[in-house]
């Protein structure tokens, strides 16, 4: 009887092979690769007759024909053997099957699930081959669920047959839905009996899709809702640990989330779910904890006031004791959002016919259990009620409108009669925790805000609150003044006028860092919402401040911190256009002034204006109006004041302008260049053209200052400084300018550069050229062009660096310096000659040092010129590949350097690594230790503290300690030697490493103890307590080593 | 007590913790001497672990800079320690724990005094005596049990 299914599925292709043709040869080839694969054991021969198949070579049905032996064989294994060859094949080519064949072998397999076990496998194996393709007939799919549910006991199954069965299903369900359904609960009946007591994690995350599937597509449960829950829930809460190295990839958080899927999939399981849930929240395992707060939200978001009515107080009761005593910030974070999803799905249940409000009910109890601790006077577990009643309220407008009412008189009560200011600070927190605007509780349209009953009385908490002179009040109040504005409608005209009287005085008066912290922060935030009122009133104010000759004598704060003061918060203020344009003028007043020498400004004055500059035009709004403004007011009057300045030191008697000091343009410069930056590309053009005609031709046309000169040639001004130091603003302007721009004369500008760079002896004036020349550099097409003008300025360089008795090698080097940059950082390939050039020079004996340092250039980021912000073409990780390129060339230069010149090498080297990644670092420091080792006895104290910062994360990181060990007596003796180093940044990190050491293995740190415990000593009485602190950690550490109890 | 397991004081008052001392700009000066003081001798003992629960000492109001006084140039060190409760056995454990801390890490010239703050302990005088006692405190600390729970107490990292 079993055989003849087999005899029917040949007759059946049979009839169709007649219409083939089918050439004997291949079917003999066949026949052979039947043969070999079925009695031959070859197991490669499925493939090569997959292959066949694919390619058309031969056709399923006669590959059922020449296995035709072998499946009716009365031999199990020779059954198994063929069924195995036809599993395989199909599971190459199940997309190229015919709906009649897919029928059929459909039919040969299920009738086959009763064969012998040993070929069950195979069978299974090969349905599953078949669920891939949607050809199903109607009616089948059905037919073999019963059988495979009647005839298979799946427990008994081995891992990967039970797999097979689960995607069996899962496939089925995703091709044959309703006919699935319509086996009713049976269907899930039958999963229920094949998942039960399933161990293995890859299957359960096949079996909880399954589940999951059958609740979100709405099978019949019947009456087996309780058994799919009681199969499932059974690993609620899921415990799982991975093995070592985890060879599948599953997680512990995967599982998890599966299985929360299923739990929460429906609203039938909440009547079982939720006491469940509230049992394991009294888990001692944390991660169980977890585990229920999470499925308690996303059950949340599916049921209704119906399902959680009989348990809300049993998991009020869990979540109240959660937040109050938990020690866990995760714990205590999962219950709140808890709370809050609970809050919401009552919020969304539509009332029922008895009126019965779910939501009010649920919230009399949290507001019950809450409201008394916001009266306490020692207000002890304020924080938790309040964050409770936060996450309630926060869940929907109601839900807010209900807290806030019952909430809110309390909190004002109790702050009218506290009168310790560290409570009162603490009910300002808890306020504006309240306050803080939540997504969820926004009022819709039409809706009252529901603070507005509390308008009155929450301003003058709030006001009352600033006035104090509590300095932790103030804070707590500005905060609350932020929230309050970013409420619809709480802020009245005059409550704002109100406020920036009050966040003026604390500016004015003020002189705690954390309170003008919190005042600037909070008038940002209240200029971004009231622009026009800040540009009426504090703006005024500041500036009759900023102008007022400071009294010689008085008890105030000393005039220049005022000043300075009041130009912050000028910056501070300035966000929106509207204010900008009325406190930028300010602060070119005060440059202006400072320039002309009239209202006693002074050069501090001058940099307190450049960095409020700065500050405005990084946080300024990206609009047009702004950029106009930047473009017509802010960079010709600065440009134009320098200008002027510089022309005044040329004159005779010298006129002496703070706007010719090296800091003051160094400040100006970030001004211009975030200016340039941020401007629109048109604008910025026009800014670019202007500044190169201004100094290659001296066209002055677009500048206000009166007296300047037309057609000076601003970089060929022979002897001192003054005007060619200008160069500095010119490349803000032209090497921040987005690389679209097009820059007119561009040649000429770079050969006059160059020049510049390579001929002027004041410093200040060749770093500035060569610094713009590098950033046009980096910006150039790559090409001929660019390659052409590379050959020539490396062939002067090198000429001049090639003359030891030349003056000018400097300035030679400090071209090649960021003319490689430049290179560097977009990967040209001309970078690593420029390199090489650069290593070659470390031997040098007049730049050796100074290279060196030139490699801090080369890997950090610069702040004026080469930025990203700045447009320029920079590629990630160029220092990672520099490390990786030259490192080798590094080592190999140390070792065979004279003596003298090693220094230098380590000191390239520390610079070089201090700036690569700490990934990169731990993975490429090992290899480089001895050379650190070296680099800790030289005696330049910034080569010893970069090389111990270097080493520290490398002695926290556990994993090179082995390659450590045998190393270890040097490098304690250097560490130790250092802890006397003169400079207290050495002798501090030097203790940070000595304290990472001794968490090495005992057996290698153990002989070392005595002796680092007696060296440790004198650290303790060291001069400064920055490096006793250090002293005391390292040396408490090196005590608990081989002690008990550590 | 009976079982032997429950806390002597099993629901203290608990105070808060004072923050990081502010850096200030003399200290980061190489130049500038700072000289040991209350405060810095305080920070060394604020976060020693109470024997009995997860807290620290300075958390249980056991030790308050009010109550160290540090004199640099005579080369002296004065800490009164308040326990808990009038009857804590504890009292000698935590002063052995203040005065070993203090031992490791204060430079050897000081002369460490560490007392019951006058009035809060039954055994004042018993336990002043005791921890007062150079050879008694260095007895203890050879007792390799005596010495795990100090160095427990001493040992400030999570564990």
């Amino acid at each position: 009887m079993i055989y003849t299914p087999i005899s029917m599925i040949c007759q059946h292709l049979r009839t169709r092979s007649l219409l083939s043709r089918t050439m004997a040869t291949d079917g003999a080839v066949l026949l052979g690769l039947v043969e070999e694969f079925v009695s031959g054991q070859q197991d490669s021969k499925a493939a090569d007759t997959a292959r066949g198949v694919k390619t058309g070579q031969f056709k399923i049905l006669e590959l059922v024909e020449a296995l035709g032996l072998s499946l009716t064989s009365s031999q199990p294994q020779t059954r198994a053997r063929g069924v195995q060859l036809l599993s395989e094949v199909l599971h190459e080519c199940n997309s190229s099957l015919s709906e009649k064949e897919v029928e059929v072998l459909v039919v040969f397999y299920e009738n086959r699930l009763k064969d012998h076990y040993v070929i069950l496998p195979h069978v299974l194996q090969g349905i599953k081959a078949l669920t891939k393709t949607p050809l199903w007939p109607p009616g089948l799919a059905v037919s073999v669920l019963r059988s495979l549910f009647r005839d298979i006991h799946v427990q008994s199954l081995m891992l990967v047959e039970r797999s097979c069965v689960y995607s069996i299903l899962i496939n089925l369900m995703e091709f044959k839905e309703e006919e699935l359904k319509g086996l009713g609960a049976d269907f899930v009946f039958g999963f229920v009996q094949a998942m039960d007591s399933e161990r293995d994690p890859r299957n359960l995350l096949l079996a909880f899709q399954i589940a999951r599937n059958i609740l979100l597509r709405g099978y019949e449960l019947g009456k087996f809702t309780e058994e799919l829950f009681e199969v499932t829930s059974g690993y609620f809460p899921l415990d799982f640990t991975p093995p070592p190295n985890n060879p599948h990839g599953i997680t512990q958080e995967d599982l998890i989330v599966a299985l929360r899927g299923v739990l929460s999939g429906t609203a039938r399981f909440a009547q079982i779910l939720l006491p469940l849930i509230i049992e394991k929240l009294d888990s001692d395992v944390q991660n169980a904890k977890l585990d229920c707060l999470q499925t308690l939200e996303a059950c949340a978001s599916v049921y209704s006031y119906s399902e959680l009515k009989g348990f809300l107080s049993g998991l009020w009761a869990s979540l109240r004791r959660e937040v109050f005593q938990t020690a866990s910030e995760k714990i205590e974070a999962a219950g709140l959002s808890a709370l809050s999803a609970l809050s919401a799905c009552l919020s969304r249940s539509v009332l029922d016919s008895q009126g019965d409000d779910g939501l009010h009910v649920f919230l009399d109890l949290v507001i019950q259990d809450c409201q008394h601790h916001l009266c306490e006077p020692d207000l002890k577990l304020v924080w938790p009620s309040a964050k409770l009643l936060q996450a309630a309220g926060g869940a929907s407008y109601r839900a807010s409108h209900r807290i806030t009412s019952v909430v809110m008189p309390k909190l004002m009560q109790q702050y009218i009669s506290q009168t310790q200011c560290a409570h009162r600070r603490t009910l300002l927190e808890v306020l504006q925790g309240f306050l803080q605007p939540v997504q969820c509780s926004v009022p819709l349209e039409g809706d009252e805000n529901v603070f507005s009953t509390f308008r009155e009385s929450l301003c003058t908490v709030v006001f009352d609150a600033l006035s104090e002179s509590n300095s932790g009040l103030q804070v707590a109040a500005c905060r609350v003044l932020v929230s309050l504005g970013q409420q619809p409608d709480l802020l009245l005209a005059s409550d704002v006028e109100l406020a920036i009287s009050h966040l003026t005085r604390l500016v004015l008066e003020d002189e705690e860092l954390q309170v003008s912290t919190a005042v600037l922060e909070c008038s940002r935030c209240l200029s971004l919402l009231h622009p026009g009122t800040f540009a009426a009133t504090i703006v005024p104010r500041l500036k009759e401040e900023i102008f007022t000759e400071p009294m010689t004598q008085g008890d105030g704060p000393p005039p220049k911190a005022l000043r300075e003061r009041c130009m912050t918060a000028l910056a501070a203020v300035s966000t929106q256009p509207a204010v900008i344009r009325e406190s930028a003028p300010v602060l070119l007043e005060v440059l202006a002034s400072s320039h002309t020498g009239t209202g006693s400004f002074a050069a501090d004055d001058a940099l307190a204006a450049c960095r409020s500059l700065q500050r405005i035009v990084e946080q300024a709004p990206d609009v047009e109006d702004t950029g106009r403004f930047f473009h017509d007011i802010i960079i010709p009057r600065l440009l134009g004041l320098a200008l002027q300045a510089g022309l005044w030191r040329g004159v005779s008697p010298p006129r002496e302008s703070p706007l010719t000091e090296e800091p003051v343009l160094l400040a100006l410069v970030p001004v211009m260049g975030t200016a340039c930056a941020r401007l629109q590309p048109q604008l910025s053009a026009v800014t670019a053209a202007r500044a190169v005609s201004l100094f290659l031709d001296g066209d002055v046309s677009f500048l206000q200052e009166d007296g300047l000169p037309a057609g000076l040639q601003l970089l060929r001004v022979p002897h001192s400084g003054s005007l060619s130091q200008l160069t500095c603003l010119l490349m803000a302007c032209v090497c921040s300018v987005p690389q679209s721009v097009e820059l007119p004369q561009v040649e000429r500008l770079m050969a006059e550069l160059e020049e510049l760079s390579c001929t002027s002896t004041h410093p200040f004036s060749y770093i500035s050229a060569s610094k713009c020349f590098a950033g046009l550099v980096n910006k150039r097409p790559a090409g001929e062009a660019l390659d052409l003008l590379l050959d020539r300025v490396m062939g002067r360089i090198c000429s001049e660096l090639d003359r030891a008795s030349s003056s000018l090698r400097l300035q030679a080097f400090t071209l090649l310096l960021w003319v490689t940059k430049a290179l560097l950082i977009r990967y040209h390939p001309r970078a690593s000659v420029l390199t090489d050039k650069m290593f070659s020079l470390l031997t040098d004996h007049e730049l050796g040092p100074l290279v060196a340092d030139g490699f801090s250039v080369l890997m950090s980021d610069p702040v004026d010129v080469l930025t990203r912000a700045g447009h320029a073409e920079v590629r990630i990780m160029y220092r990672q590949r520099f490390f990786t390129e030259n490192s080798a060339k590094l080592v190999q230069g140390f070792n065979s350097a004279e003596k003298e010149m090693k220094p230098s090498y380590l000191k390239a080297l520390s610079h070089i690594v201090n700036n690569l990644p700490r990934q990169v670092q731990l993975s490429e420091l090992p290899a480089l230790l001895p050379l650190l080792r070296e680099a800790l006895s030289c005696p330049d104290q910034a080569v010893q503290l970069s090389t111990l910062s270097c080493l520290y994360p490398v002695l926290m990181d556990s994993s090179p300690v082995s390659t450590l060990c045998p190393q270890l007596e040097g490098l304690i003796s250097r560490l130790l030697g250092l802890t006397s180093s003169p400079a207290m940044k050495v002798r501090i990190t030097s203790l940070q490493c000595l304290n990472a050491v001794s968490h090495f293995p005992d057996h290698g740190v153990l002989p070392f103890r005595d002796r680092v415990l007696r060296a440790l000593a004198p650290p303790l009485d060291d001069k400064k307590r920055l490096v006793r602190k250090e002293a005391v950690a390292a040396r408490g550490e090196w005590f608990l080593l081989g002690s008990p109890g550590r | 007590m009976p079982g032997g397991t429950l806390l002597e004081n099993a629901n203290p008052l608990i105070f808060q913790r004072s923050g990081e001392r502010p850096v200030t700009l003399e200290e980061e000066d190489e130049n500038f001497a700072d000289p040991i003081d209350d405060r810095e001798v305080f920070d060394l003992i604020r976060s020693i672990n109470d024997p009995e629960h997860p807290l620290s000492l300075e958390e249980l109001n056991v030790v308050e800079e009010m109550r160290v006084h540090v004199n640099d140039q005579a080369s002296t060190v004065g800490v009164e320690f308040t326990p808990t409760i009038p009857h804590c056995s504890m009292a000698t454990l935590i002063g052995l724990s203040i005065k070993v801390k203090l031992l490791r890490s204060l430079p050897d010239r000081f002369k460490i005094d560490v007392h019951i703050t006058p009035g809060t302990h039954t055994a004042e005088e018993a336990v002043n005596k005791q921890l007062a006692d150079k050879e008694r405190v260095a007895a203890a600390l050879e007792n390799s049990h005596l010495l795990e729970v100090v160095n427990q107490c001493l040992n400030t990292k999570p564990a």
